[in-house]
Parts: C-alpha cells; structure tokens; sequence
C-alpha cells in the first residue's frame, strides 16, 4: 500500500473539469435518447409496415451491439462521409442514440399500458391522430415511464466513461490523463468513488419517485 | 482487410470475445446466487452486507471498475493479474450484481404457498430453496438473464480499453495501421450483433426446456421477435422495472 | 375436549405406548391470542384435542378456524400464549425455566408430527406426482429412495390414481390434485392432520372423490385430524368432535349429533340454519 492523499489533491482541478464534461455528456445524451426514443416507439407503431421494419431492424441492431464500437464507428468512420465532430459531440450523439432504443422500449409498454378503451374513446370523437397522442394517450403515459427513464439516465451516467476512448476528457478521461502525466494511480478511485456517490443516492430518489408515481 | 490481418488478430480477437464472455459469465452467475439468495437470508447482517454489494456495484461504472482492477489494484496490493483476468473479474462482479437481482425477483415470485407447503412438510430452509423454490424461479429467471447475457457481451468491447487483445482490440490496431476503419469497424458490429443472436438462440432454448419442465407452454417468438425478452426484471437498470427493455409488464 | 384455562404441566412420554392411540391429550391451546394488524383473530382462545380424534372446526367465515390450522403448522406465530404438541410447546423452548421463543431446531422437532392438506393442493409443480410424495420422506425423514417410492405407490393406490405418478401435476384435475396432496401429507406418517377447506377450490362434480378418500383414512388410521370445512355432512359422518367458532372463541362444542341436532346456542343455531 502506497496510497498518496497529495496526488488526490493534485488531481481535483482536473477531477471537477471531468465532471463538467461527464455533466454536459450526460444531459446531451439524455435528450438525444429521450426524443429519439420517443420517435421510434411512435415509428414502430406505424400502420406502414415500410416504416415498422426499418426502425425495428435500426433499434434492434444497435440495441444489441457495444456502444463503444458504436462511438468509434461515429468517430473514425461517419467523418469520411458525413459530418466531423467533435470527441464530445461524437459521444453525446452515440450516448443518445444508443439508448434511444432503449428508452423506445420505455415508452412502448407506457404507451402499451394505456387502456385500448382510451384509443377508441379518441376515434368515437374523431379526434386527429395528432391531437389523440398529445392529449389523451401521452399524458397517460408519462406516470409509467418517469422512473424507467430515470433509471436510464443513471445507466448512461454509468457508461459515459466510455467516451474517453474517443478522446473526450470527462472524469475517466481526466483520471487516465493525470495518472499519465503524474505516474501516480490514485485519481480512478477518486472517479470510481465519485459514481457510487452520485448514482447511489440517485436511485434512491428514483425509487422513491416509483413508489409515488406507480402504485 | 487482408487475410493476415483476420487470421493473426481478428479470429484470435473473436475466440477472446467468446472467451471473456463465457468466463465472466460464468463468474456473474454464481455472483448473482450468492448475492440473490445473501439478500434473502434469515440472518440481518447477512441480508445488509449482500444488500451493500447490490448498491455499490449497482452505482458503479464498470468501465472504471475495470480499471481500477487492471491499473489500481496491482499497484496498491503489489499483485499482478495474467491475460484477461482483470477484465473478467471487473465483469464478472458488476454483472453479478444485477444478476442478484434478477435471482431474488424470481425467488420472490414464488407463491407464498409453495414455501408454506415446503414448511409443512418439514423441509428446512436450504431444502426448501434447492427442491422446491430455486427450481420454480428458475424458468422466470431466463428471459432477464438472456438480456443481462447481451449486455455483458456488448460489455467485454470494454476489455480492449485495458489492452486485452479482443475483437475491437484488433479493430482498432486494424484502424491504426492501414487508417481505413469503415470495413472493420462494420464487420465488429455485425459480428457482436451475431454473437448477440446466437447466445439469445441459446437461451431459448434452456427456456424451452426449463418451461416444458413445469409442464408450461414454450415461449413464443421465433426469428424475427427480436433478441430481448421482457419480463419482470429489468436487468439493464437492475430494477424491478416498470417499463423497458426486459422491464415491461 | 375441554375448554378449561388452567395450563396442565406436560405428561412425561411413556416411550412403550403409542401417543397416537391412547386417548391422552395432543394438541392444547393455552391462551392463545392471534392479530392481524388491529384485527383479533384468535381472542385468549383455549381447548384441546386429544389423540386419534377427529375434531371438525366450523363457524362463520373470518372467525379464525383456519388461523388455528396455520398457528399448528407454525405458517404464522401467536401473538400471546402457548401451543402444546404432545406435551412439548411448539413455538416456544424452555431455557432456564423461562420460556422463549423456539429455534428452528426444536419447531422443526415438534413439527414432524404434523400434517396439513391446504385449499389449493400446493403441489410442487416442478415434480412429478410421484416425486410430489416421495421427495418430503426421502429429504426430511431419511428414507430410501426403495421405501419412499414404495410407501409413495402404496398412498397413490389408497387415494385410487396410481396410474398418474409420471404426471406433473398441471396436468392433473383439482381434484385429482387435492388426491395427491392428501397422499404427499400422509407420506409423513403424520400422528396430526390438518385439513384446511380441503373442498373449497373443487368444482362440485369432484368434491365427492376428495371425501371418500378422507373417510376411508378417517376409517383406517388412528391419525388425529383437525378439519376446517364447510361440508357438514362430510363433518357430521367423520366428526367425533365439532368445535363451533365465532369471534375468535370457541362458543360452543360437542358431538356432531348435539352440534347439529340440538345445539344450545343461539348462533349455532343461525349459522346452521344458513350453510345447511
């Protein structure tokens, strides 16, 4: 054991720059995720089957493939075609788009679990298709699908060190560099230690917020 | 692509994917049933100490955690871990948590009826659990295995990141010599994404079997019914899920 | 049957006669109370049931005659007083001439004694029938594989369906199930037999065959059963005792002649006069 408390001090400049990185990381990805989530369920109940297919094979195929071949896929191979971005940029974008399959899956069983009735009720008062998922079966759904969504953010949280394989300095990244740079060891406990201290009570929140929420 | 390169990094890059999966596996599922059935236990401590190893692991970044394995520990304890050992270790332990999870939802499950039975015929707590209860649970426990199982496939890309000389391994040193990464890094995808399929085929096959046991139906779903299951379990998030992959009721 | 509340110092065990047959105290209930939540099930209850009787337990429903049941095969725990199974407390240990709560050990001791037939079969859907009966006295009583097998076709022919022990049990009719339950719990030998609605989840047509078993073991075994039913002929035929519950007391007992010829109490009488 040699265990050196100046290097953690040493490191926490750096520390508090990754967490702003793994912050900024975590918020893009959660949009992207909730949105795009959010259309693919839509999608996937399309009465087109030409629509149907193609977003089921896309959710399925990247659902069941590692994000960080995902992350260099987006970083190495997307800019010979497409745009250039940067290493966080890239990371927001996959980060969100990975678990936009997941979160789909969210909102089919909350769009699943509204009453059929609900749906029929709609079309007996004619209502557009529009104005029936705006008003009558999202809202119905939300109660369902908040604390599966939560327990996704704190899944993303968890996976968000895989961004420093493409470069972006979030916590991990930080860490590997300064332990690096230093040759000392101590700064990935700092980051190990600091995600129990942010997920944990995170999911109790979030528990909490179920057993309100679904009774 | 040549053929050298597939030959002398791919394929071994392949068989080490299906390596570290297999091990860590198999180290996450006697995690999760001395974890799951450490959370049920009739004795307090037990029960809180299984139960601070839910919460941490479940809190923890496997990635970190792995390197924390590979880089901190053979610092601070002066020991050194040969091959893919850290990678399945770290793996192994993270998975194992959300595995206990799954296995005391399943136990849980049981109808109280079948325990008090057990009580009445005289049968101790560990008889109760080997004869009567894990056998029950056990067919409810496979759908979520099945989805944990892919996760920590796509899981063991990470192992590249501490330089063991998996098939992302060799994707990228493939990248970092010949600077033409879309071939390699498509054929990855698709080969995670057949592994993925496969272990799936497996697991509903054990399923099948496991069901017909119970003298229940076989799950439905065949080629195209996609390659998670849903069930009580959300062993993504480790929750008794509401909603979501595995987590739909 | 008596229904005093002095408690009696247990009889010291003669190993060379057999508990079961000898007409001595089995099972008492000494002060006994029961809750559930603010609700008191069992209120201060006393009585007992001596050995080879087969006593009947009836009253409205929600008057804590299965409580009673569960209470015997230590499923819940009283509250306040004490169970005596042949002479030894159940859930309690005497330890330094004070009593406590017991350990698994000691319940588990008492227990073996004890055989209970629950409202919806509980078989182990894991298992063949065969295995259903076999696998209590091979597990917990340490018999072979040979005897338990032997004593597990023995039951299957007593309760007539031999010819099912290959199945598994969802493919079994209730009644057919509720056969084999009655088989697994005599596969204990059990000196005590407690039946709980043992009917109650049968359709009608299927009821008849579950009784005729129960009958026949009423007839060929000295084992005590305590029996919670809503079938009063059942209890009329097998009854040497009915026990008349309500409000968590016993209010009122006697034969099943007096019990359903002549009762004395008022509501006995009612409560007859709506299940009859």
């Amino acid at each position: 054991m040699n265990w050196d408390w100046s290097n953690v001090d040493a490191f926490m400049p750096r520390f508090w720059d990754g967490v702003l990185v793994t912050l900024q990381a975590l918020a893009g990805g959660v949009v992207i995720a909730f949105a795009l989530g959010l259309v693919w369920a839509i999608a996937l109940r399309s009465t087109h089957r030409w629509v149907r297919w193609p977003v089921a094979a896309f959710t399925e195929f990247v659902r069941n493939t590692p994000l960080l071949v995902q992350l260099f896929f987006l970083f190495y191979v997307v800019p010979s075609w497409g745009p250039s971005m940067s290493p966080l940029v890239t990371g927001i974008v996959g980060l969100g788009l990975h678990y936009s399959t997941y979160t789909s899956e969210v909102y089919r069983a909350g769009i699943d679990g509204v009453p059929a009735g609900q749906w029929e009720a709609a079309t007996a008062l004619s209502l557009p298709k529009s104005r029936t998922w705006y008003a009558v079966i999202l809202p119905q759904a939300v109660r369902r699908v908040v604390p599966a969504l939560g327990n996704y953010v704190i899944v993303m949280l968890k996976e968000s060190p895989q961004l420093a394989a493409i470069g972006a300095l979030e916590m991990l990244g930080e860490a590997r560099g300064f332990s690096n740079e230093t040759f000392t060891f101590e700064a990935i406990s700092v980051v190990g230690i600091a995600f129990i201290v942010i997920a944990y009570p995170a999911s109790v929140l979030l528990r909490a917020l179920e057993r309100r929420l679904v009774r | 692509m040549t053929g050298a390169f597939f030959q002398s990094w791919f394929l071994p890059g392949v068989w080490i994917t299906v390596q570290v999966t297999f091990l860590s596996a198999a180290l996450a599922f006697v995690i999760s049933f001395v974890i799951g059935l450490a959370r049920t236990a009739p004795s307090r401590i037990v029960r809180i100490l299984a139960g601070i190893y839910f919460e941490v692991f479940r809190s923890t970044s496997s990635l970190v955690f792995m390197f924390w394995i590979a880089f901190t520990v053979p610092m601070l304890f002066q020991i050194k871990f040969i091959g893919m050992a850290a990678g399945v270790i770290a793996l192994g332990m993270t998975y194992g948590a959300y595995g206990s999870e799954i296995v005391r939802g399943a136990l849980a499950a049981v109808p109280p009826a079948q325990r008090e039975a057990g009580i009445a015929l005289n049968f101790t707590r560990v008889q109760r659990l080997r004869r009567i209860e894990i056998p029950q649970a056990w067919p409810e426990m496979l759908p979520p295995f099945n989805n944990l199982l892919i996760e920590l496939l796509k899981g063991t890309s990470l192992v590249s990141l501490i330089v063991v000389a998996d098939m992302t391994f060799a994707g990228n040193l493939q990248r970092l010599v010949t600077g033409d990464s879309a071939p390699v890094y498509t054929l990855l995808l698709v080969v995670y994404f057949v592994l993925a399929f496969l272990l799936t085929r497996g697991m509903r096959l054990l399923e099948r079997r496991a069901k017909a046991k119970l003298g229940q139906a076989p799950p439905k779903g065949g080629l195209f019914g996609g390659l998670r299951e849903r069930g009580a379990i959300d062993a993504v998030t480790g929750t008794a899920g509401t909603a979501g992959t595995g987590g739909a009721k | 049957m008596s229904a005093d509340t002095t408690p009696t110092d247990p009889t010291p065990a003669d190993p060379h006669q057999n508990p079961a047959v000898d007409g001595s105290e089995l099972i008492r209930f000494d002060k006994v109370t029961k809750r559930f939540g603010g609700n008191t099930v069992l209120d201060n209850l006393c009585f007992s049931v001596d050995s080879g009787k087969h006593v009947t337990l009836i009253g409205p429903s929600g008057s804590g005659k299965t409580t009673i049941l569960r209470l015997l095969m230590t499923l819940v725990k009283p509250d306040e007083g004490t169970i005596k199974v042949n002479g030894d407390y159940l859930t309690h240990e005497e330890r330094g001439g004070k009593l406590v709560p017991a350990g698994e050990k000691h319940i588990r001791e008492v227990r073996k004694n004890i055989g209970m037939v629950f409202q919806q079969f509980n078989l182990f859907p894991n298992m063949r029938v065969l295995q259903n009966i076999m696998e209590a006295p091979v597990q917990v009583l340490g018999l072979s594989k040979d005897e338990a097998e032997a004593r597990a076709r023995e039951l299957l022919d007593m309760v007539g369906l031999a010819d099912r022990c290959n199945d598994y049990p969802s493919r079994l009719s209730g009644g057919q199930q509720q056969r084999v339950a009655i088989a697994r719990a005599l596969a204990m030998r059990p000196q005590v037999l407690l039946l709980d609605e043992v009917t109650s989840a049968l359709d009608p047509e299927l009821v008849a065959g579950v009784l005729d078993v129960l009958r026949d073991v009423a007839r060929t075994t000295d084992i005590t059963m305590l029996c919670v039913t809503h079938e009063m002929n059942f209890a009329r035929d097998i009854s040497d005792q009915v026990l008349m519950f309500d409000g968590g007391k016993v209010i009122e007992s006697g034969s099943p002649d007096k019990i359903f010829g002549d009762p004395d109490h008022e509501r006995t009488r009612e409560f007859l006069s709506a299940v009859l």
